[in-house]
């Protein structure tokens, strides 16, 4: 009598089941037809296991995020002012606030709400040159925090802790581009709290807190697709590079600028056939990189560069030089099944790493790169597209749910420090 | 990131930073500012480290170097060198930052060594850095023992040179091993899915230019990447020279004698060689070769993306030939301005309409050489296609099978065509419905080969085989070779170039020798072609 009952709940419930996972599939699938994935599937490998699986999640009904309404000023003003902050690699806080709003993931209703997102631009300030000025940001975002805890009760309700923000800069809520100085600030004492979102990673430094999303840089998606060429053409380089070796500017003396490393790169191997290396700007940068077998993605001022999303979306396999550096979304996605890492030391012997790595490994390697969800999640479409960056980020936010104990304050209960940090930051703006 | 990338970094950096950066001395500026910091204030103190601070501004600028660090080194952390002094890391950069070759003094290096140092005696300024003080302390004095600490230090480092950073050549060959494999791969992904034999059909016979004409397209047959068979037809049976420059090839092969020798006249030799090709056809059909038929005369020159875009052809497909209407002649044909301005493209393909099929036929214009066109094979004149040639179609072997299935009802059996000795122009005859041909190659906007007749006098003579035997005893001069002959009376020689060669029109027997006023090499001969 039991059994006889028992089964049809269950039936019932695997049929929902398949219902949603088809329903699921059919989301997720986008516009790929059924020819194009058979056809993907046999030179691509999909990375298999807890770890790649992740990509495919779809984060809709997971989790529910409200935007907090700020004035102008914090943002859509500063876009206005200078439009160069579309097409920088920090637009990322840009375009993550446009997806947000148009997302399934929103909510009006704050009550309802797992995280909240302030989108407040703090790498909008250009100089002449383009490059983003770090000194008003922290008083950017300090008021932008004083704005929302005064005028909705969720922040001071758990001090920021289920609150997230984009800081795309060089060395994250640190706000400045000199690692020393930048190392000395630490991270905004009023974001202690809060999950950020940052394209900075490096392990025990000071400016990654523990719980942080890492993300790739913005490359503009158009730019790169217009520079496909046809997959036949055959890899004629052995190792591409295009980029400063030594910061005449900045670093006179040399031994600063990537610790070293792209200046050892530079003497050890300017001479060697294989290394097609030097610091020229070519129109057909995005060309080569398809025809290349590796590209070099050496730490620079800071260990991130939007070299890597090049390498990834042109399928060349990635030689990442940076100690430590923690790789986008490395809980999802198995970096070291797809790149190559070498350690600053072993500059010196990179030719002997890469020429005698097994064919098989360089082979699998690159049929991983091949797989297009690999490239989707790179990237940050406009329109968003189902698997890319911004669904990431969210998939992130999402495991990170529930909030765990602690999140959640006793009334009077105050953890952050507002008078913390150096005087400068405490200037209203 | 690459902010180094980025123009004016070093303006964005001097705007930022007060006082500038233009000169080294700043940065003893900054170090002696941070030292200063650190260190306890006083009013007059602080008086004495502004002083000190200028003076070692001054004399920095006079060195080139931080001297604010040695200095204060040297007064603050003595015991601080030993750590430094032992630890693997800074012992690398000091053995690194000598066989740099950069510009830096042996003094440069012992201010590489302080710095790191440096940082470590600094006592902590404020609360948050002092865990990164303590780091590289920590990473100081640990090295590389692996502590859980981050050993990535900030600060100067040392480039590391091996000692001899040239490339080592076992390397370069696994390298280029690991690129041939991974193009393999990549033509086994993106290129052509089941690449389908080539079968090329070429008519030949010997004379002069033979070696020359097949040498060229032997060695373009021989890069093409697909699996290939060369079916050669010679008119007047074959011959060793023919056979063994086959062998030689590497390829595989049918030669094919076909009984009747080529004739002199350009349009009877235009007949031969269709009748010819449809031989060739018909072994194929006989031997049921399975492939792509491409008809490659040895006078025409082929690019390799012809060989790429054959291998879509259904049944059968047409593809742009450039036609060179080559003269030879010093003199070209005199065409008057407004003919040149009508000129079409020297181009034989497909046409199509805007939605990509065929619409009609290019075809090459004769009508600006009418009249001065070669008629006989080595004339010097320009010698022209007539009507379509066949070099520009693609067939599929299949098509030609008495029985294949999928075969298209609006092809001929090829029993059927050419049974009653009428003449086969173009492959166009092949077929019930010329419109159901297949346009290729960008449809016809890409031209794939090159029509082109050179040849020279058709009883010219050349060494049998191209090798030259021990001479014969009598030596002969040469009536009948194909360039005019070397006397010292050489404007007369060209001008009576073209007056000899109209005379010498057909064979004749030998005239009084002329007096050679050239010494003749020893080994030079003159015998027949075969």
């Amino acid at each position: 009598m039991g059994s006889r009952t028992g089964w049809l709940p269950v039936a019932l419930l695997l049929l929902a089941a398949s219902v949603y996972s088809t329903q699921a599939a059919a989301a997720a699938g986008g516009g790929a037809s059924v020819d194009a994935e058979h056809a993907v599937q046999q030179h691509s490998e999909r990375i298999s296991g807890s770890a790649g699986d992740v990509l495919e999640d779809n984060p809709v009904g997971r989790l529910k995020v409200f935007i907090y309404d700020l004035p102008r000023k914090y943002n859509k003003k500063m876009v206005t002012k200078d439009p160069r902050c579309l097409n920088h690699m920090f637009a990322a806080e840009i375009f993550m606030h446009r997806f947000l709003l148009s997302s399934a993931v929103r909510t009006l209703n704050p009550k309802e709400a797992d995280w909240f997102y302030t989108p407040v631009y703090t790498t909008c300030d250009l100089t002449p040159a383009g490059l983003p000025l770090p000194f008003k940001s922290p008083r950017v975002m300090r008021s932008a925090i004083q704005y929302i805890s005064n005028k909705w009760p969720y922040w001071n309700r758990t001090d920021g802790a289920d609150h997230f923000f984009v800081v795309p800069h060089d060395f994250a809520a640190c706000f400045h581009y000199q690692e020393e100085k930048a190392i000395e600030r630490g991270i905004l004492p009023l974001l202690r709290r809060a999950t950020l979102v940052q394209t900075f990673g490096q392990e025990n430094h000071v400016c990654l807190k523990e719980g942080s999303i890492i993300i790739p840089p913005f490359a503009p998606p158009q730019k790169m697709q217009a520079h496909l060429i046809s997959p036949d053409t055959p890899r004629s380089i052995f190792v591409y590079f295009r980029g400063l070796f030594y910061d005449t500017g900045n670093d006179p003396e040399g031994g600063y600028y990537a610790r070293g490393a792209r200046a050892s790169l530079w003497e050890n191997f300017k001479s060697n056939p294989l290394f097609d290396i030097s610091t020229d700007h070519p129109a057909t940068y995005y060309e080569d990189m398809q025809r290349a077998v590796f590209c070099l993605c050496p730490l620079g001022w800071a260990p991130w560069s939007p070299r890597l999303v090049e390498a990834v979306v042109f399928g060349c396999i990635p030689v990442i030089i940076a100690d430590d550096i923690v790789l986008p979304f490395a809980d999802a996605i198995p970096w070291e099944e797809i790149g190559v890492f070498v350690e600053e030391k072993d500059v010196p012997k990179l030719d002997t790493i890469l020429t005698s790595m097994p064919i098989d490994d360089i082979l699998r390697k690159q049929r991983l790169l091949a797989n297009p969800s690999m490239k989707q999640a790179m990237l940050f479409p406009q329109p968003a597209q189902p698997r890319d960056a911004f669904h990431q980020i969210l998939n992130g936010l999402a495991r990170k749910l529930p909030h765990p104990e602690g999140t959640y304050l006793q009334p009077g209960d105050k953890r952050l420090n507002w008078t913390a940090g150096p005087v400068g930051d405490l200037k209203p703006w | 990131m690459m902010k180094s990338l980025l123009p004016h970094s070093g303006l964005r950096r001097s705007s930022v930073v007060t006082g500038g950066r233009s000169s080294a001395g700043a940065g003893a500026d900054g170090a002696a500012a941070d030292v200063s910091g650190a260190g306890p204030r006083a009013p007059a103190s602080s008086t004495f480290w502004f002083l000190l601070h200028a003076l070692c501004c001054l004399i920095s600028l006079f060195l080139g170097f931080r001297f604010s660090r040695l200095l204060f080194f040297m007064l603050f952390s003595t015991t601080a060198l030993y750590h430094s002094a032992t630890t693997s890391s800074s012992a690398a950069v000091l053995r690194a930052t000598t066989t740099t070759t950069t510009t830096t003094t042996t003094t440069t290096t012992t201010t590489n060594t302080f710095t790191l140092s440096f940082n470590a005696a600094n006592p902590p300024p404020s609360s948050l850095s002092n865990r990164t003080a303590l780091e590289t302390a920590a990473a100081i004095k640990a090295g590389t023992s692996g502590n859980p600490q981050s050993h990535v230090v900030v600060g100067r480092h040392g480039i590391r040179i091996r000692p001899w950073p040239h490339p080592d050549p076992v390397e370069v060959m696994r390298a280029h091993r690991i690129m041939e494999r991974v193009q393999e791969e990549q033509r086994r992904w993106y290129g052509v899915k089941e690449p389908r034999q080539v079968l090329v059909v070429t008519p030949t016979y010997s004379r002069a230019f033979q070696a020359l004409h097949l040498t060229g397209l032997l060695h373009t047959l021989r890069n093409v990447p697909y699996p290939l068979t060369w079916i050669v037809v010679e008119a007047g049976g074959t011959t060793n020279a023919t056979a063994a420059m086959l062998s030689r090839s590497g390829l595989t092969f049918v030669h094919i004698p076909f009984p009747d020798r080529m004739p002199t006249d350009w349009a009877d030799r235009h007949a031969t060689e269709n009748r010819m090709r449809l031989h060739a056809l018909r072994v194929i059909r006989e031997r049921k070769m399975d492939g792509v038929v491409v008809f490659a005369d040895d006078s025409n020159v082929h690019t390799m993306e012809l060989f790429d875009e054959v291998q879509k052809v259904q049944w059968m497909g047409a593809v742009s030939v450039g036609i060179l209407a080559h003269t030879g002649a010093a003199e070209q044909p005199r065409l008057s301005e407004e003919d040149k301005q009508n000129m079409p493209l020297p181009v034989q393909g497909p046409a199509c309409n805007s939605s990509g099929h065929l619409a009609g036929w290019h075809t090459f214009n004769s009508l600006p050489f009418a009249g001065k066109a070669a008629t006989v094979v080595g004339e010097a004149a320009p010698v022209l296609p007539r009507g379509l040639e066949w070099a520009g179609f693609v067939l599929n072997s299949r098509m030609l099978w008495k029985d294949a299935e999928g075969k298209p009802d609006w092809a001929k059996d090829l029993d059927a065509v050419g049974e009653n000795g009428e003449e086969i122009e173009n492959p166009l005859t092949l077929l019930n419905d010329p419109s159901s041909v297949e346009p290729l190659g960008n449809c016809g906007k890409k031209v794939l080969l090159w029509w082109l007749r050179v040849e020279a006098r058709a009883d010219s003579k050349f060494p049998k085989g191209w090798v030259i035997d021990p001479p014969l005893e009598n030596v002969i001069p040469a009536k009948r070779t194909p360039w005019p002959e070397t006397t010292t009376e050489l404007p007369s020689e060209l001008l009576d170039a073209k007056q000899d060669q109209e005379d010498r029109r057909l064979s004749r027997t030998n005239k009084s020798s002329r007096p050679r006023s050239t010494t003749k090499r020893k080994g030079d001969v003159q015998e027949h072609a075969n």
